[in-house]
């Protein structure tokens, strides 16, 4: 308990970093000479197209995450529409996709009648955040769903609540005595121990997996449109013997991108891993 | 550094600072979350359950034929082996009754031939006797006979009458037999 709680007291000081470093990155970009367009944090927020200034309000990232949900229904669709006991090649890939989050995730961490519980909700975020994730290197919509803070705070907000339910529906007494007084330790450390698992447990736990997910989209944005404006400005507004480093730029542009898919992967991954790790412990009798 | 970022920000009008949420993009967020959780939670989850099931159903149902396969291949194998040990002992039994029949088919070929031969024998002895009979009878009539002869000529008078001559005959005969007698007596 105490190492996850520390981990997780570092994982927001990483992320800010990054994103402090993913800022700095651009700071060039705004004092050089106005030839060179870098990446600036209003990518991620352009003009409204639908409804301004409303709550219904539409713009560029909000219809890529439509576009995520459409692929999302498509495939899924597609795929479980006529199920057969012996797949063919596309749904032995969707099932593959599902036996994921099934048996890696919910079955491992939570057993199967739990695992059976909680198996929707772990299976939205796995997919919704992978499919989010996957527009980011997806040309034409270019940007993440999840790299504006809605989709990981709604899904982080999903977690915590579902991890407190859980820990509530089995017992009240026990998920709150193993959240903040965990067994094990004499009772003089409580005072210490105590505050330290209220704020990791029911403070860090949700900022830490909104942060994490929102962080890595963000700043994996902000590369790749480093290294391709980075091109475009070496090859073309340069050119000559520039355009050598031009292809460098573009070479790591491309390497970064099939980077990015592994972090869409892997953040989808580490998301739906960690709830189910948080509802594991919620529902464990004694740590 | 940052606030030169931010500064320039702020010079296009607003100031968006990534970690606050806006009303809308939580709004959409949360749409998309509820849609995508109902799709998988009634349509694609049950039925890939459904699937889960089916399949292990299949799987279970194989495993059943295969054990039922097992079970008649075994009980085939015990007929067949009940067979052979029935035809084993159908065998055994017949080469025995064949050993007895012969032995008796001997026996009685054997009592057969003693009680032929002891037959043959005894119808052998028979005849003898007969013959010795007959020959006693024609020897001691033609002993007679040619005594008688002997004896007329002898006294001359003729004895021809068949009484006359077996009487004499007979006395002639006792009286040998009791000569004989009393000379055996004496010695």
């Amino acid at each position: 308990m105490f190492v996850v709680a520390r981990a997780e007291l570092h994982a927001p000081k990483q992320e800010k970093a990054l994103l402090a470093h993913a800022l700095n990155l651009l700071v060039p970009t705004a004092t050089e000479d106005g030839e060179f367009h870098g990446p600036s944090i209003d990518e991620f927020f352009p003009g409204a197209l639908l409804f301004e200034g409303t709550a219904f309000e539409i713009n560029r990232i909000m219809l890529v995450r439509f576009v995520a949900v459409i692929a999302l229904f498509l495939v899924f669709w597609l795929g479980t529409r006529n199920m057969r006991v012996v797949p063919g090649r596309f749904q032995s890939l969707v099932e593959m996709g599902l036996d994921v989050v099934r048996v890696n995730i919910a079955d491992d961490l939570l057993g199967k009648k739990d695992g059976k519980r909680f198996l929707p909700i772990l299976t939205t975020m796995f997919f919704m955040i992978l499919f989010m994730n996957l527009t980011g290197v997806i040309p034409f919509l270019n940007i993440a769903g999840t790299s504006v803070i809605g989709v990981p705070l709604v899904l982080a907000i999903v977690a915590y609540i579902t991890f407190i339910y859980a820990g509530v529906k089995k017992s009240p007494k026990n998920f709150f005595k193993n959240s903040l007084f965990p067994s094990g330790v004499p009772w003089p450390v409580y005072i210490i121990v105590t505050p330290i698992e209220l704020i990791s447990t029911f403070v860090i736990r949700p900022i830490t997996l909104t942060l994490r997910l929102m962080m890595n989209m963000i700043v994996g944005h902000l590369l790749l449109v480093l290294f391709f404006a980075a091109t475009q400005f070496f090859v073309f507004q340069l050119s000559g013997w520039w355009t050598i480093v031009g292809a460098g730029t573009l070479a790591f542009g491309l390497a970064f991108t099939l980077f990015e898919v592994l972090v869409a992967v892997l953040q989808a991954y580490v998301f739906a891993l960690l709830t189910a790790v948080y509802i594991q412990l919620a529902v464990a009798e004694e740590h | 550094m940052l606030h030169a970022v931010l500064s320039a920000a702020t010079e296009g009008g607003e100031t968006h600072s990534p970690v606050i949420p806006e009303l809308y993009d939580i709004l959409w967020s949360s749409v998309c979350f509820v849609i995508i959780l109902v799709f998988f939670w009634k349509y694609v989850l049950p039925r890939v359950q459904k699937l889960l099931d089916e399949r292990a159903e299949a799987i279970e149902g194989n495993i059943a034929k295969a054990d039922e396969a097992q079970r008649k291949a075994e009980a085939a194998l015990e007929e067949y082996t009940a067979q052979l040990a029935d035809a084993r002992t159908e065998a055994g039994r017949i080469r025995e009754t064949a050993r007895e029949d012969g032995k008796k088919i001997v026996a009685e070929a054997k009592d057969t031939a003693t009680v032929e031969a002891a037959r043959v024998t005894a119808s052998a002895q028979a005849q003898i006797e007969a013959e010795r009979q007959t020959a006693l009878v024609s020897l001691r009539s033609e002993v007679g006979t040619l005594a008688i002869d002997l004896a007329s000529g002898v006294i001359g008078e003729s004895l021809s009458d068949d009484a006359k001559a077996t009487a004499v005959v007979d006395r002639f005969l006792a009286d040998l037999e009791a000569s004989e007698a009393t000379a055996g007596g004496k010695k």
